[in-house]
Parts: C-alpha cells; sequence; structure tokens
C-alpha cells in the first residue's frame, strides 16, 4: 500500500515543488540537484506520482479572473438522496461546471447536498447557465430538486494551495 | 494582503501567444531535461521566449503558480472545503487570522450568509478537525466543515 503515506522522497518531492518549478532551462534537473538525486530517478518518480494520481497535474494554474473568468459561482443544490448519485454523475459532466462534488447538508442552516463550480465572463452569464442547468435538471430527474442557490465569490483572499512542513 | 486579486481589478491584458501558453501549460508538462524548449517547439517558441513569458504571467499574476498539483489525499492526507459567518466589521481582520494557518490552500469571499470559504489541507486526515478546532478558537466563530464525499468530476483547465 503505497497509499498510506508518502515515502520520504516523496515527501522531499512535495516540499521541494508545492511552490512551484524554478523556470530555468532544466527544471527537474534543478530540483534533483537540491535534492541531492539524479535527475532520471526525481523524473522516474514524478512519473509514477502521476500515474498513482499523487499528482493531478503538472503545468499552470491560471487566476481565474486575470484570464477573463471574473464571475465564479458556486452552484448549491438540494437533490433528492435516492437520485444524488445519478443527478452528480449528469450535472458533473456538463460541460459548464468545472467541479462537482457531493457533500453534507448542514442542516438548518445548510440544506444542499450538491455542489457544482460555474465559471463565466460575467455574473450573469453564470446565472443564466445555473437557469439552463436547473431547467434540464427538472426536465431529466424531474422532482429531485428541492432548493438551489448560486454563491458568487467577490474577493480571493488567498490562493496558495497546498503547503506541508519541511520537517517530517 | 499584497498577492490579492478582486474582481474590481478585471481582466489583465493578455496577447494572442500569452493565451496559447496558458492554454498549452495546462497538462502534460514534458518530464524530460528540457521541458520548456519542447513546449516552446509545439507554439513556435524559443526555450527563452517560453521562460520570459512565463516569467511575466506569474509576476503579473495571470498565473497563480507553476508546478506540480498534488492530490494530497493520495498519500495520507486530506482537502476539506470549510465556511464561516463573518461580521462585516470584523471580516479583513478574521480573513487575517484564518489565512494565517498554513493548512488554509485558499479562502474565497462569497455573497452569502455563510460568507468565507476556505479549502484546508492537512497531512493526516484527523488534521482536518484539529485545524478547524483551532481556527474557531483564534475567531471565536463556528467552522462548519464540508468534507466531500463524492467527486463526481474535476476539469480544472479554463480556456484563456
Amino acid at each position: 500500500m503505497t497509499d498510506v503515506a508518502a515515502d520520504e522522497l516523496e515527501r522531499r518531492i512535495i516540499v521541494a515543488t508545492q511552490g512551484g518549478l524554478p523556470l530555468v532551462p532544466d527544471p527537474w534537473g534543478a530540483v534533483a540537484g537540491e535534492l541531492g538525486i539524479p535527475p532520471e530517478e526525481l523524473l522516474a518518480r514524478i512519473g509514477s506520482m502521476l500515474e498513482r494520481g499523487v499528482i493531478r497535474r503538472i503545468g499552470a494554474v491560471p487566476n481565474h479572473y486575470a484570464i477573463g473568468y471574473t464571475a465564479n459561482g458556486m452552484s448549491v443544490w438540494d437533490i433528492d438522496d435516492a437520485a444524488i448519485e445519478a443527478v452528480g454523475e449528469w450535472l458533473g459532466a456538463l460541460s459548464a461546471v468545472t467541479h462537482c462534488y457531493r457533500r453534507p447538508r448542514r442542516l438548518p442552516d445548510w440544506p444542499y447536498n450538491l455542489f457544482a463550480m460555474v465559471h463565466g465572463r460575467s455574473h450573469d452569464a453564470v446565472r443564466e447557465q445555473i437557469e439552463d442547468i436547473a431547467a434540464r435538471l427538472e426536465s431529466r430527474f424531474p422532482a429531485t430538486c428541492r432548493a438551489r442557490d448560486v454563491l458568487f465569490s467577490s474577493a480571493i483572499l488567498k490562493k496558495t494551495g497546498l503547503r506541508i512542513r519541511d520537517a517530517g | 494582503m499584497s498577492g490579492r486579486r478582486t474582481p474590481a481589478d478585471g481582466p489583465v491584458a493578455l496577447d494572442d501567444i500569452d493565451r496559447a501558453l496558458i492554454n498549452a501549460l495546462q497538462g502534460d508538462f514534458p518530464l524530460s531535461r528540457q521541458p520548456f524548449a519542447e513546449v516552446g517547439l509545439r507554439l513556435g517558441l524559443t526555450e527563452e521566449e517560453v521562460l520570459v513569458r512565463l516569467q511575466r504571467l506569474l509576476d503579473a499574476r495571470v498565473l497563480t503558480r507553476f508546478g506540480p498539483m498534488f492530490q494530497i489525499e493520495r498519500i495520507g492526507g486530506a482537502f476539506c472545503l470549510a465556511a464561516m459567518s463573518v461580521p462585516d466589521d470584523v471580516f479583513e481582520h478574521v480573513a487575517a487570522q484564518v489565512n494565517a494557518f498554513a493548512e488554509v490552500a485558499h479562502n474565497y469571499r462569497r455573497v452569502h450568509a455563510l460568507n468565507m470559504w476556505f479549502v484546508l489541507a492537512t497531512e493526516r486526515p484527523d488534521g482536518i478537525a484539529d485545524c478547524a478546532g483551532r481556527i474557531e478558537a483564534a475567531t471565536g466563530l463556528p467552522v462548519f466543515l464540508f468534507p466531500k464525499e463524492r467527486e463526481y468530476f474535476v476539469e480544472m483547465k479554463l480556456e484563456a
């Protein structure tokens, strides 16, 4: 079970790269040098981490405001528990939706059990997409959605991503 | 927070090469000794042009980072969405308190009674409840945890 805990090398790789890769012609060589291992060993290990899903992907993380997706709406839905899996799969596959999760309700304040993030170039565009989704949901899964809401972000307060500590 | 960008800042002006570069760099970064040269080759850019543009996009915060994105669950860690209802008159203060926790990976203000939504990332699953407890102690406000019970889809690429 490699799933349970990161071995020491993977832990060190995460610590060395979680802030980003160095912008130099040979970034993997630079990271390998910092870790004191041969570049080939680092590349093989990174490949394995990608294969096992420890690394989801490698690349650029855009600030969605800066690239024009100024509206980010967290749509939330109260879906009948009996239908949640089917509705979740369907909703998650829609191209307008970038993330889709089932989460616990926090009654009485929070009745919603399905979260779907919708990004767009304006609040109106996002609202329109969500209205369209709601109409299609109702026709495909009648009476399974009891309530819904959308929470727009008004500021990014922090966006550093994952940080694990250096001392293992 | 100097790194903060709000909707009021509006989009940054990007040219077609910037957009092509951002789109090309959202996955499949080469595991090789000259990855930026390879990316450049696909786009008709030199290695140096790729590096210079990438640095500029990071400096302008068009990109928040460049590198591997980890799924900490796969190595025994945990992510959890959390929310708080923060009174407006102390919002900035509480945001600074919450953001001071290294476990807070990102944090958004949202228009709702629950107006602060953040993600906790910890190295052990039990670290989530522990961190939420420490945030409650620091701020004097309840933290609602929304652990993911099921992930239906994740597509983190956004076309620039």
